[in-house]
């Protein structure tokens, strides 16, 4: 079990990164990858966010789709119902416990809402058939997994200011060409875990 | 098939009931005392979370102005509306919009029938390509040129260009934001406080002789603005006279002496020290500060201030012990010099 475990959460990190492998989520990805302090604070935010929404996802998919039948007409718009919700509450609770946190996640905490990480993650969940622990390590795992690639991004970008970038490639179009550098980088991990 | 509808009728309709209610009980259970003057603000601000104040969204800058953080005119995008809306909000009269304020201000006057051409130009219609031909086509090589890139690039259209050749900058709605001063390759526009009313309007460094040759409103820096500064705030620096923004009181001396006109002042703006006889007690502090003597009365006598010679530098206020001075507005232009003064005769 615990290898199985080690396994998600490592082929969620690095062999099938949400956004270098899968191109999931790429919006903050080349959004909020300037700074290398901001990257950190939304990847905590995302990270949190996708380990709650793992949880919900399980028990919305064993406990009300399947059984009733629905899941293939209203799985989509059941999980959009959970995570918009699920992240109005958990700011809400942040607020209330800790202000100093809800400081540091600022505007990332509502913008996970539309990050569509969260939503492969919640479908993927049945998609696999993960148990509750699976589905909490493969949220977990694409969490971290966001926070890397995000950190490792706003590195590179950090750095990049101080370069001499040829003119027409100044702005996105580096930013898009370093993305699909480190994406192919990614690549370098295959096979590191049995895949599933 | 109807049973598939029921169910997922009931079952969606069940999951936004309890994820409805949930959330209404927890926003009731977990609501946070909050400052209601915050929310008020939040509603005032332009609600499109720009960060062009450097918070996070309008609501990080509601709380930076409750917290007394962030200045009540910190919306660079609202401007002066919804900063007035603000000080209603805080309590605050004065929106000290107009203090705080930067506001670029064209420093040239050579428009075309004062700074002449020294070539004609005929090529890509920008000032930037035109100043990297020889300088640009006036002759004066400090001079606006006249193209408008600076009003192409205001994001707020409070630049338009005069007939004369000259870029019109509205004070009223320049938000300070630095891009036409960024943009301007011969770098005539400056921010400067909004507070100050006077302003050299010239930066070439020529001799005095060489910038009259090319400019009849140019500064030839004769230091006649250095000698007659109550206050030491103008000085000639390589061929230019330079005003220190933080010493000048906007007394208008050096403009009404600059034989060029290159200083230029809003003379509407200009104000008056006036006494308050039931307050003067003769005590003399206001007379023996006045730079230009314009202030007479004997020791234990209600003082008198001379209008004609008064130049609305406020330093007998700051003097005055009895809160016996004040000051006005003076109604009446006294050059007709500037449009600004024409218009308000």
């Amino acid at each position: 079990m615990a290898k199985e475990l080690f396994f998600i959460i490592i082929g969620a990190v690095f062999v099938n990164n949400f956004v270098l492998s899968r191109f999931l989520g790429q919006c903050p990805f080349l959004g909020v990858s300037s700074k290398t302090e901001t990257a950190v604070g939304m990847g905590m935010a995302t990270t949190f966010v996708l380990t709650m929404t793992a949880v919900a996802a399980y028990f919305l998919q064993n406990y009300v789709l399947a059984p009733y039948g629905l899941e293939p007409f209203l799985q989509i718009v059941s999980f959009i119902l959970v995570i918009a919700s699920l992240v109005q509450l958990v700011e809400m609770v942040v607020l209330k416990i800790s202000p100093a946190l809800y400081n540091a996640f600022g505007i990332f905490l509502p913008l996970i809402t539309t990050n569509c990480i969260v939503m492969g993650a919640a479908l993927l969940i049945p998609m696999y058939k993960y148990n509750l622990i699976k589905s909490i390590a493969l949220g977990l795992g694409a969490g971290l997994g966001f926070t890397l690639a995000l950190v490792l991004m706003s590195g590179i970008r950090e750095e990049m200011e101080f370069h001499d970038v040829p003119e027409a490639l100044k702005g996105p179009a580096i930013v898009f060409i370093t993305a699909g550098l480190l994406s192919m980088i990614f690549l370098g991990f295959t096979g590191l875990v049995p895949l599933g | 098939m109807a049973n598939i509808i029921l169910t997922s009728l009931l079952s969606m309709g069940g999951l936004g009931l309890v994820l409805g209610g949930g959330l209404a009980i927890a926003s009731k259970k977990l609501a946070v005392e909050t400052d209601p003057r915050a929310d008020a603000i939040v509603e005032a601000l332009p609600g499109a979370n720009c960060g062009a104040c450097g918070y996070p969204g309008c609501s990080g800058l509601s709380k930076a102005i409750v917290e007394g953080k962030a200045p009540i005119n910190a919306c660079p995008v609202g401007g002066a509306k919804v900063a007035a809306k603000i000080a209603e909000i805080m309590g605050v009269s004065d929106t000290g919009s107009a203090d705080d304020k930067k506001i670029a201000r064209v420093l040239c006057q050579g428009d075309k029938s004062k700074a002449k051409n020294k070539s004609e130009y005929h090529g890509v219609m920008t000032c930037k390509a035109a100043s990297m031909v020889n300088g640009g086509p006036k002759g004066c090589a400090f001079a606006c040129i006249g193209f408008g890139d600076c009003v192409k690039v205001c994001p707020v259209n409070a630049i338009t260009m005069g007939e004369n050749g000259l870029p019109i900058i509205d004070e009223e709605k320049c938000t300070g934001c630095n891009l036409c001063v960024k943009t301007c390759p011969k770098m005539v526009i400056a921010l400067t406080p909004g507070k100050n009313e006077v302003h050299v309007r010239c930066r070439a460094t020529m001799k005095g002789k060489d910038t009259r040759a090319v400019c009849s409103i140019g500064c030839i820096a004769c230091k006649q603005c250095e000698k007659v500064c109550p206050f030491d705030a103008i000085h000639v620096k390589d061929n230019v006279a330079v005003i220190d923004y933080e010493k000048c009181r906007n007394c208008m001396l050096c403009v009404e002496k600059c034989p060029t006109k290159s200083i230029t002042a809003a003379f509407p703006t200009r104000k008056k020290a006036v006494i308050i006889e039931e307050k003067c007690i003769g005590c003399t502090l206001c007379a023996k500060s006045c730079p230009v003597n314009a202030i007479t009365g004997e020791v234990k006598k209600v003082h008198v201030v001379n209008q004609e010679l008064c130049i609305g530098c406020g330093i007998c206020i700051e003097k005055c012990r009895k809160d016996a001075i004040k000051m006005v507005r003076e109604t009446q232009g006294k050059c007709d010099s500037c449009e600004a003064c024409a218009a308000s005769k």
